[in-house]
């Protein structure tokens, strides 16, 4: 039996699918934001309390109405859109003629917020959330033990992630996405209602934090503070990633993943910063990010 | 109109107050009320505070006995804030509870300056019978040494003599794991290898699987709160225990069980000062505890009580409150409570009891909610915690 | 002057200005000054001395955030990095190394700005949004280094950090003798603040602030500007960290935690960005917040939200920044 780096074959495959499931949970936030920060020009630091709501709307719907997961995983991103629809209208809307920044400081405090009413009523050791009896289990693939559940999130996400890719880069509604990235007035004048077009696009990002969150309630403890570390590792892959496509925000993730799962095995103290210092490279490199285009 | 109030108001004084009693007490409780140690300690101490007095029965024993409490958010300087204002106006005189070992050490420190009593409940640190020992601070429900001796001699003693530990990466995590090598490899097990873990972290399935992959015979969780949960979720994800290795939690809360459901947590090791159902005495007062908040007792709410009883037995004795002397009472004085038994407290300011060895029964052999663990074994008071020489305290000669 | 026309026109106008100031500011500022000094004379015998302490360390840190947002226009969000290590850094240079007070806070200062140094020159490289979320992740950095690192103890923090007499002679032991020094430290600090605001290199701040390519256009080195602005803004606030471990005598992952980041910001915005005297309202005002809410948990953190989103929506001026516009002068 060989060995790679002092690692048997087998366990650097299982640590590396590992790697991925975590980069999935980065694509599909990072790509959230991407998507966000593309027409409305703001970072949505809200988006780490989101995923967490996520979590926490599928484990009400379990435990006040009955609903099981693959009907949250539908009415959850909904539910949270929809949230997000009306944070948009009556907070974010107001903000577009100011500086950038206090988009950034608004939906700062509304995390605080959601967070904190969260912690008052639900304490902060944590709620169980079982994984679907159709989910349960796991496969042997030989090099590792993979729980089926893990497979199913790589798989959704690479649905979710690649279904955003092709509407917005290759379909007509897509198309007038991108026009008003690019020039809002001017798509404005061809008759299409630009402020319904960002609304609808925050909401649709806000719905991809909520079913990362739907999707991560089983296999991590959900609590209000879920979100709020995590969003910060997101934040440096944005930074790394450079905002400027979508197919990049999704390469990124994925790629931190990996780059991430394999710092767990070959020095663990360090994967905590890994995507740290390698945005510190990054910027020193190419300052507008690997996928970025320069300002 | 305010000559009237002020009648009423001394007429009330002389009514109210006219037992002027021999002692007045105030005790403080601090204690996390939002954070990750709300549920094990929180509002739940508060009341098993009050359960003590109301037990102890000051009043007929002419000592009146007033209770605050207080958050301090898990942030030693909003403790430390808290506790001088406490003492320096508001004249407090003992604090009680206190989890989170930062906090805890700081409060320690300004005991002792300001000459006050310190009863902790609630922190993990053996430090505080040891190089920070102090003659104004008694540790009362458990500390890092009794965890990691409880579980690892115990544990080698039932045949599981290999371990690999999965350590978060700072100074608790090091010390739970330092400490109870030292204890497994007394005992005459291995370590098979060890992975420290970035804090605090959500996904662990890789540090398993490299735990997985060692073959050891157990893995030894030395983390806390949301990490010992979220591993021991994806231990039971990844079929670890169903493979025949066991997890040990090294500092793990029924409230943890709890929120963790016993499907994913059966079989769990764990070492704990108090379970609600050991005898008949633990029931009675736990059901007592239950129907004021909806929970059963943690082992801090349960040191609280208990702490809080010795000391206004102490305060009894005396005859007043001045702190040394009440300390040096309390150390007198053998402890005997429905919750721990007998026992008795060190020089070092330890209070020593016996310590348990559970495991986290199946959903099979549960037959309710909370009935959560069965006894593996018992460490006797004598040997469950740090001897008190190797502490380094300075009050033990 | 110029010529002949331009002094008529204008002296009417600059005459009283000139003899409005006295000591090189503007007479109002003077008696704020004056006041605050007052106010920071007498609090202590009124109130809880540790509380004022921690105001008092609370409004050197906003004051200086608020003069890399509010003169600088550069959104850091991870100010606590600076704050916090600062604070390690002079407990552990007081507690192991023995170091008296001034050296150890000297020590903590220095640490802050090199550390500001070395993060500053990366995160200029970006602007606005970029800028805060670099920023944010290096603070995260520093976070993971203090829970990691052997020196800083962990989650139990450096504790006890002895009060060594200053200047090896002058008692700071009790509560009221420190009083003192951290009031002169505040003090001081923020005088240099307002200098700097005040000289020409805080003109050419002020001029990137508000249009960037024409600073660049007129030959002025933005990045290096940005970057100078970054280091003091680092190092004064790394001089209210290293005070606050002699305050609560302890150093500890609070100090260096997001949130503080978020806390700092939330100080500067409430009490005005970009105003002198704004951020030590704002100081004042949520640790008193802190201070009365401490008893019910995470309302805290809900009352912080609430005041953030109010702030942002309504009240973006700030406190003091409403106050100067009823004035008509700037404060």
């Amino acid at each position: 039996m060989f060995e790679l780096l002092g690692i048997p074959p087998q366990a650097l495959f299982g640590q590396l699918l590992l790697g991925l499931i975590n980069g999935s949970f980065y694509a599909m936030l990072s790509l959230g934001l991407a998507i966000i920060f593309g027409l409305l020009n703001i970072i949505n630091f809200t988006h780490g309390a989101q995923y967490m709501l996520g979590a926490f709307v599928a484990w009400m719907l379990l435990n006040y109405l009955g609903i099981g997961y693959w009907w949250a995983l539908l009415l959850v991103p909904i539910a949270v859109g929809a949230t997000g629809i009306i944070i948009e209208r009556l907070l974010i809307s107001r903000l577009y003629h100011l500086d950038h920044l206090y988009g950034l400081l608004l939906t700062f405090g509304l995390a605080l917020i959601m967070q904190g009413l969260l912690r008052n009523e639900y304490g902060i050791s944590g709620l169980p959330y079982g994984i679907p009896a159709e989910l349960a289990g796991g496969t042997n693939l030989g090099f590792m033990f993979l729980p089926n559940y893990r497979g199913w999130v790589v798989i959704a996400s690479l649905i979710v992630c690649l279904g955003t890719w092709f509407v917005i880069e290759k379909t007509r509604l897509g198309a007038y996405l991108r026009a008003a990235t690019e020039n809002p007035t001017l798509v404005g004048a061809f008759g299409i209602n630009v402020p319904l077009m960002i609304t609808l696009t925050y909401g649709f990002g806000v719905a991809l934090a909520g079913f990362a969150g739907v999707l991560a309630a089983p296999i991590y403890s959900v609590n209000p503070n879920m979100g709020a570390d995590l969003i910060i590792v997101v934040f440096a892959v944005v930074v790394i990633g450079g905002m400027g496509s979508i197919l990049g925000s999704v390469l990124t993730g994925f790629g931190l993943g990996l780059v991430e799962g394999l710092t767990r095995v070959f020095y663990p103290e360090g994967s905590a910063v890994v995507i740290f210092v390698i945005m510190a490279i990054v910027l020193m490199i190419k300052p507008a990010g690997l996928f970025g285009r320069t300002a | 109109m305010k000559l009237k109030t002020i009648l009423l108001g001394s007429i009330a004084a002389a009514v109210f107050a006219a037992p002027a009693y021999a002692v007045d007490i105030k005790i403080g409780v601090m204690n996390d009320r939002s954070g990750i140690y709300a549920d094990i300690a929180g509002e739940g101490s508060v009341v098993a505070a009050r359960m003590a007095v109301e037990d102890f029965d000051a009043e007929s024993k002419d000592i009146n006995v007033e209770i605050v409490s207080a958050d301090h958010q898990n942030k030693p300087d909003v403790g430390s804030t808290i506790a001088r204002q406490w003492y320096d106006t508001e004249n407090v005189d003992v604090i009680v509870d206190v989890p989170t070992s930062s906090v805890a050490l700081a409060i320690n420190d300004i005991t002792r300056e300001s000459d006050k009593v310190f009863l902790n409940s609630g922190a993990a640190t053996s430090d505080l019978t040891g190089s920070a020992c102090s003659p104004n601070t008694i540790h009362w429900t458990y500390d890092t040494w009794q965890l990691a001796n409880g579980t690892g001699r115990a544990v080698v003693e039932n045949g599981g003599d290999s371990w690999f530990f999965v350590t978060a990466d700072y100074a608790f995590g090091h010390a739970l794991e330092r400490d109870t090598s030292a204890v497994v490899e007394g005992a005459g097990g291995t370590i098979v290898g060890t992975v420290r873990t970035p804090f605090p972290g959500t996904d662990f399935s890789s540090f398993l699987l490299q735990a997985q992959s060692s073959g050891a015979k157990v893995i030894g969780l030395a983390n806390a709160g949301g990490d010992t949960i979220n591993s021991i979720k994806q231990a039971s994800e990844f079929g670890i225990t169903q493979g025949g290795q066991s997890l040990a939690g090294l500092l793990v809360f029924i409230n943890d069980i709890h929120a963790l459901g016993l499907d994913v947590a059966q079989g769990l090791l764990l070492t704990s000062s108090f379970y609600w159902d050991l005898n008949d005495q633990t029931r009675e007062w736990s059901a007592r505890f239950e129907e004021e908040t909806g929970k059963k007792p943690s082992m801090v709410q349960a040191g609280v009580y208990s702490s809080i009883l010795h000391y206004l037995k102490a305060v009894e004795a005396v005859g007043d409150k001045t702190s040394q002397d009440v300390v040096a009472k309390m150390k007198e004085l053998p402890t005997d409570d429905p919750l721990f038994g007998k026992g008795e407290i060190r020089a070092d300011g330890r209070k020593i009891h016996d310590s348990y060895l559970f495991r986290v029964k199946t959903p099979e052999e549960s037959k309710g909610p909370w009935d959560y663990y069965e006894t593996v074994s018992t460490t006797p008071a004598a040997q469950a915690f740090r001897p008190l020489e190797d502490g380094g305290c300075s009050l033990v000669e | 002057m110029v010529s002949v026309t331009d002094t008529e026109t204008t002296s009417a106008v600059a005459e009283p200005r000139i003899r409005q100031k006295a000591m090189g500011m503007p007479v109002h500022h003077m008696a704020i000054f004056v006041m605050l000094l007052a106010a920071g004379i007498v609090a202590p015998f009124m109130l809880y001395p540790v509380f004022v302490m921690k105001v008092l360390c609370f409004a050197l840190f906003a004051c200086a955030f608020n003069l890399l947002l509010g003169f600088g226009g550069l959104l850091s969000f991870g100010h606590a990095a600076y704050f916090g290590s600062a604070s390690y850094v002079a407990a552990h240079a007081a507690k192991v190394w023995g170091l008296s007070p001034e050296l150890a806070i000297l020590t903590g200062t220095a640490t802050a700005a090199v550390l500001g140094l070395a993060f500053g020159s990366l995160a200029i490289r970006r602007q606005g949004i970029y800028f805060a979320m670099v920023t944010l992740a290096f603070a995260q950095m520093v976070f993971f280094f203090a829970l990691q690192a052997p020196f800083t103890g962990g989650e139990d923090g450096i504790q006890g950090v002895p009060r060594n007499p200053l200047l090896g002679f002058i008692d700071i032991s009790s509560h009221m003798s420190l009083y003192w020094l951290v009031l002169g430290i505040t003090f001081g600090g923020l005088l240099v603040i307002y200098r700097i605001i005040h000289s020409p290199f805080g003109q050419v701040l002020k001029a990137i602030r508000e249009n960037e390519p024409r600073a660049i256009s007129l030959g002025y080195r933005v990045n290096r500007y940005k970057l100078t602005v970054f280091v003091i803004s680092a190092a004064l606030a790394g001089l209210a960290g290293s005070t606050k471990a002699f305050v609560f005598q302890l150093a500890s992952l609070t100090d260096v935690h997001w949130s503080m980041s978020g806390e700092v910001v939330l100080m500067t915005l409430l009490g005005g960005m970009g105003t002198v005297f704004g951020p030590i309202v704002g100081a004042a005002v949520i640790v008193t917040m802190q201070n009365y809410l401490a008893t019910f948990g995470a309302w805290v953190t809900i009352v912080q939200g609430i005041v953030f989103v109010i702030c942002v929506m309504l009240f973006r001026e700030g406190i003091i920044g409403v106050l100067s516009k009823l004035i008509k002068k700037p404060l």
